[in-house]
């Protein structure tokens, strides 16, 4: 049995952050009705990369929206609201990530909706919070890292500010809204309670840098500073990071340089026998290492330290990645469904319980696709 | 009870090491659960070793500190008899117990999931490992730089002609602990109602790639063209122009969407007017070019006043320093003091959710090695 099976969630929420927490609830077994309005539905639906349009509409969206259904509704209009606060009213959970203010005067914030019903958990994602000078600024990813100092910590010294190519805010502000809702429900079991839970991409981003923000503190202010080159980690030591080899790249975790040295015939390293100096001496360190490891391939220097037990690894590509045994053996893709028969891979959910993953064929909905066959339901 | 911590009266038990176990462990602390470290005697989890920037507090790194607040220890070593007695017994009593040993290494002790299971059927038992349990990687370890350039992570960041940039923080490891906790919550709400506990199990691999959905399903359903990053200035690599950050005649500023005929008219800029809303992906590397040009001209202050008020996503580029004395940062109370028994401070962040509008506050510091051993030995009879 899904673990949420029979769980109902009202999604009112649009582009990433929340839809990928509903995405998560619906994989583990939840219902999730999302309401769009008609005509556009979520803007995420147009917000397309790479120009790549899938089955008329943008692949991020498909790949968020999976395992939902759509309930097309004008929450400005009394007679469509009113059929949503009959959902609401059915609801274990509810979900919106509306600008603050917005949900107030639609009608449908917190202390509105627990007068209908009293025992839901109501789940919201800001950017910013509700308060501060900041409240009112669009939460979108690129400004969240730039603003939260995200942006000195990948990238050599030289750099300038470099971004996670990845939507790094939204996707952690989503998951710590899903722990949030789930604790919240495992609350509900016990006091039949509902509770109001609350995220913003910015406390979700600071959350993110928990070590060297207190790091940070820690040392009086000290600001970042990112190695010369070979950066993966400003405030490691050599060797971590990733260096060009004679045929591609190789990643170097963690491993004491004397040894590095010995292993890899390197003997300048070997001058390096104090571990703080690994550290305090790792751009120089870097540079002999980098030097050194453009000579033979990554695979001659996996060959010799991987089975010394120093953490290293090849740099893949997706296409190398997916080619690979190791990968295979994870069935991480599944193929999904649309209502209109339309088929598309994407990836499944990455928990795994009692030895089963979660995949579900269901694809993402058209706008509306749902609405006739959930009012009968109401 | 309706402002209790939501898994207030839930016991943790966690054999975790490192990151990716312990950021979970604490997460269900913040929530309210107790959470319990079963350490080995003396040295304690691994954890308390690795160092970053060679910052140490009383005996443990500073980032064990930060990852282990609001938790108790109990010592025990495993590979004794009467220990490993004792902790099954606890592990009797227990809801959670997490673990992130290398696939075999509990099946040797004795404590792998069917065997504790005979224990304590209700148990949820959480396990994270690098790469799963199948598989030919099943045995490498399971560390965040090499999952981050595994996964295809590292060629998402960074220019054009960079090598593979990772993301400068253990995001595997955060991002698997996260999920982890999904998947320890979801059990424990299936348990409440059918009274069976359940194994959960996350990988750093899989998260990694569940990380990824967005652009590996872009990836799956376009032919299998890999990412292409800008040649300058890249936010993300499958993003169209202005997406990515500018140099300003004073420091940075960011720009992330909005209309771009919008942007044309404001920057009055007649090198962009040959360039179309479809052009933004295709000739995105030119329009940036461009772009960078313009916006050299400027304070980022000064294109702010202009792009803000004009619904253009912008923003400056902070670092901790601008960030932390910032009035939108103190507003938020993100931080929190922890005391030490040495006297010592540890100045960290709190957790980032809030229930029923309430912030949640957890300044009890980490734990010595065993500090709780005693205490926990008597009030479980031990």
């Amino acid at each position: 049995m899904l673990p949420l099976k029979d769980i109902l969630v009202v999604d009112l929420s649009q582009f990433l952050s929340a839809p990928s927490a509903t995405l998560r609830l619906a994989d583990l077994g939840a219902r999730v009705i999302k309401v769009e309005r008609p005509e556009t539905g979520d803007i995420c639906r147009q917000l397309y990369v790479s120009n790549v349009m899938l089955n008329g509409e943008s692949s991020v969206f498909r790949a968020i929206n999976r395992n939902k259904e759509s309930f097309q509704a004008d929450l400005k209009t009394e007679d469509d609201k009113n059929k949503v606060l009959k959902l609401i009213a059915k609801a274990d959970v509810l979900v919106h990530n509306f600008r603050p203010g917005v949900i107030e005067r639609l009608g449908l914030d917190y202390d509105t909706v627990k007068a209908i019903n009293p025992s839901i958990v109501y789940g919201e994602i800001s950017g910013y919070g509700s308060e501060g000078p900041w409240a009112k600024k669009p939460g979108q990813d690129l400004l969240l890292q730039s603003l939260s100092g995200v942006t000195w910590l990948s990238g050599n010294a030289d750099k300038g500010p470099v971004p996670m190519g990845i939507a790094i805010a939204d996707i952690l502000a989503g998951s710590h809204l899903a722990q949030g809702i789930l604790a919240a429900l495992v609350k509900r079991i016990k006091s039949n309670t509902g509770s109001k839970v609350s995220v913003s991409m910015l406390e979700s981003i600071l959350d993110f840098q928990f070590e060297t923000i207190t790091t940070y503190y820690h040392d009086g202010g000290e600001p970042t500073v990112r190695t010369a080159s070979n950066n993966a980690h400003a405030y490691l030591g050599a060797p971590y990071g990733v260096y060009e080899t004679q045929n591609g790249h190789l990643a170097l975790a963690m491993g004491a340089i004397p040894v590095l040295g010995e292993l890899l015939s390197c003997k300048a390293l070997t001058e390096y026998p104090e571990p703080d100096s690994w550290f305090t001496q790792r751009d120089e360190i870097k540079d002999i290492l980098a030097k050194h490891l453009q000579a033979q391939s990554t695979e001659h220097w996996l060959s010799i330290l991987e089975p010394a037990d120093i953490w290293c690894a090849d740099v893949l590509s997706w296409d190398k990645l997916f080619a690979h045994d190791g990968f295979k053996a994870l069935q991480m893709i599944q193929n999904v469904k649309m209502g209109d028969g339309f088929e598309y891979q994407t990836t499944r959910c990455p928990i795994k319980i009692d030895g089963e993953y979660l995949t579900s064929s269901l694809g993402s909905p058209s706008i509306g696709e749902h609405t006739a066959k959930i009012l009968s339901e109401l | 009870m309706s402002n209790a911590k939501p898994l207030e009266g839930m016991l943790v038990l966690e054999f975790c090491q490192f990151l990716a176990g312990p950021s979970a462990g604490l997460r269900l602390a913040d929530l309210g659960a107790r959470v319990i470290k079963i350490e080995r005697p003396n040295h304690g989890e691994a954890g308390r070793q690795i160092a970053i920037k060679n910052l140490r507090v009383d005996g443990s790194s500073l980032v064990f500190h930060t990852l282990n607040r609001n938790k108790e220890s109990y010592a025990a070593n495993l590979k004794d008899a009467d220990d490993l007695e004792r902790v099954k017994a606890l592990i009797a009593r227990a809801d959670v117990m997490t673990h992130n040993f290398r696939p075999g290494v509990m099946e040797k002790i004795g404590l792998d999931y069917d065997t504790v299971k005979a224990i304590n059927p209700k148990l949820v038992y959480a396990t994270v490992t690098g790469y799963g349990t199948v598989g030919p990687w099943s045995a490498k370890p399971g560390q965040d730089l090499l999952v981050q350039c595994m996964s295809g992570l590292a060629n998402l960041s960074g220019d054009k002609e960079d090598g593979p940039t990772p993301f400068g923080l253990a995001v595997a490891d955060i991002v698997t602990g996260s999920h982890m906790v999904h998947g320890i919550l979801a059990a424990l709400l299936r348990c409440a109602k059918t009274q069976k506990g359940a194994m959960v199990e996350v990988s750093l691999l899989e998260s990694m790639l569940d990380f990824q959905f967005e652009v590996i399903t872009t990836y799956l359903n376009d032919g299998n063209k890999l990412p292409e990053r800008a040649a300058q200035g890249s936010g993300h690599a499958y993003l169209s122009a202005p997406y990515g950050v500018y140099a300003t005649k004073d420091s940075h500023i960011s720009l992330a969407m909005g209309s771009f005929d919008t942007l044309v008219e404001l920057l009055n800029a007649d090198e962009l007017k040959g360039y179309s809303e479809a052009e933004t992906f295709t000739k995105r590397d030119e329009i940036m070019a461009i772009l960078r040009d313009i916006l050299s001209t400027k304070t980022t202050q000064e294109w702010l006043d202009i792009f803000e008020p004009a619904g253009i996503w912008s923003s400056a580029v902070f670092d901790y320093e601008q960030l932390l004395n910032h009035e939108a940062y103190k507003v938020l109370q993100m931080d929190q003091k922890l005391s030490l028994d040495t006297g010592e401070q540890i100045h960290t962040t709190r957790c980032p959710i809030r229930l029923n509008d309430e912030k949640i506050f957890a300044p009890k510091p980490a734990p010595r090695v065993g500090q709780d051993t005693d205490a926990i030995t008597k009030e479980f009879n031990l």
